[in-house]
């Protein structure tokens, strides 16, 4: 009885130990893992006039190396235009003169904001504002807009072209 | 309708029953490792078995699905998600209910059929904190190890096979992988999803099988009730957390 207890401890014993094991190494290997939770982060904001697909966690890029993620979306009820709050690893200083823009990966791949940074000496703080911004290219207006100017030409112009409508 | 609303309320019931006789004892944990190692480790075989044929299926049809399209180093992102979201926590309760949930109903059906209960309270020791409380516990925590077992097996027969069988890129698979679970929404979703199950798996294996006719057709009886109403209870839940957790 004594040794047929001690086998059945050493079994669940191994088992759990090996368990534990089993989902750290699944953590690490097969998923993302956010550790930057301990990393200090600043938060930023821009005003797109339209943010295409972005959607809260999109990647936040510099020169395509991943610095933060996209904290929250809501509209300007004022403006009428998409405020993006985003989260950056305070540890990059982001000039003051830097631009942002919504870049797609690939050529339908999910949308992300990558910044373009300026010269500028002074660097962002918390609660700042990018105020150079670039608005998601949708592709319908592209292909529209490339269609419709294909008529255009055509027929010996009689409409100029719209040049109002901001992509 | 009456009749099963009063089955929800007496399994609600019993559910309190349990967490009331939860309550610190002195031979809980040598019950509680028996059990486990009854439960749990003694499943270890099946969910292994069972995740690394699952994950090599998902892989192979995966692969001819996204080849079509020339997509085939997407093969490792569906994979996880397929796994972590769904198939890992539905699949290990399925065969866990299958293989632990019965053996767990039948066993005590049998004490109550030959009266082994009646003579726990005859000693004035609680028979639920006795039989019930160790095996439900033992579910609880067995599931959703159990669960990193399987998608552990899944993964890694799904690898084995894209990279030396389908000649995929090995570095393409792992980082397909990462990029696209996520720590919390995805993996840490699919443990508490599996924590869920073996509560629902264990407590209707229990529930049937103390309250069962104190014969061997009511331990027969009991038994496939556990098993049927088990898995359809855990696959109800998966529709309604995936719901709760997979909104945007």
């Amino acid at each position: 009885m004594k040794a047929n207890q001690a086998r059945l401890d050493i079994a669940v014993g191994a088992f759990l130990l090996l368990a534990f094991a089993t989902l750290m190494a699944l953590a690490v290997a097969s998923t993302n893992g956010r550790h930057n939770l301990s990393v200090e982060q600043v938060q930023l904001s821009a005003r797109f006039s339209n943010i295409g697909e972005l959607r809260i966690r999109a990647p936040v890029k510099i020169g395509g190396v991943t610095v933060g993620e996209v904290a929250t979306v809501e509209l300007d009820r004022e403006s009428y235009e998409a405020l993006v709050r985003i989260k950056v690893d305070s540890t990059v200083a982001i000039p003051a003169d830097s631009s942002i823009g919504i870049y797609t990966a690939g050529l339908l791949g999910d949308r992300y904001l990558g910044i373009s940074p300026g010269g500028d000496p002074e660097s962002l703080k918390d609660g700042d504002e990018i105020l150079f911004t670039q608005s998601a290219v949708v592709l319908e207006q592209l292909i529209s807009k490339f269609l419709f100017n294909g008529q255009d030409d055509k027929e010996a112009d009689q409409t100029p072209k719209s040049e109002t409508e901001q992509k | 309708m009456r009749a099963f609303l009063v089955a929800i309320g007496e399994t609600g019931w019993f559910l309190l029953t349990i967490l009331r006789a939860s309550g610190p004892r002195r031979d809980f944990l040598p019950d509680l490792l028996a059990q486990i190692y009854s439960v749990a480790v003694r499943s270890l075989p099946i969910i292994a078995v069972g995740g690394a044929f699952v994950g090599l299926v998902l892989t192979l049809q995966g692969y001819r699905t996204l080849a079509s399209y020339g997509a085939t180093n997407s093969v490792s992102t569906m994979l996880g998600l397929a796994l972590y979201r769904e198939l890992g926590p539905v699949l290990t309760a399925l065969l866990f209910i299958g293989r632990a949930g019965s053996s767990m109903a039948a066993e005590l059906g049998l004490m109550k059929a030959t009266d082994q209960i009646a003579s726990l309270s005859l000693m004035a020791i609680d028979p639920i904190a006795k039989t019930v409380v160790p095996r439900f516990w033992a579910a609880v925590i067995g599931m959703p190890l159990l669960c990193g077992f399987f998608c552990a097996f899944a993964i890694l027969a799904g690898y084995l096979e894209a990279v030396y069988a389908l000649g995929l890129d090995a570095g393409f698979f792992w980082a397909g992988l990462q990029n696209s679970v996520d720590l919390y929404d995805d993996f840490v979703v699919a443990f508490v999803k599996s924590a869920v199950f073996g509560l629902l798996g264990a407590l209707m294996a229990t529930h049937t099988g103390f309250n069962a006719e104190p014969t061997i057709e009511g331990t027969s009886v009991a038994t496939t009730h556990a098993v049927v109403n088990g898995s359809l209870l855990v696959l109800v839940f998966n529709f309604i957390l995936s719901a709760l957790f997979f909104k945007s």
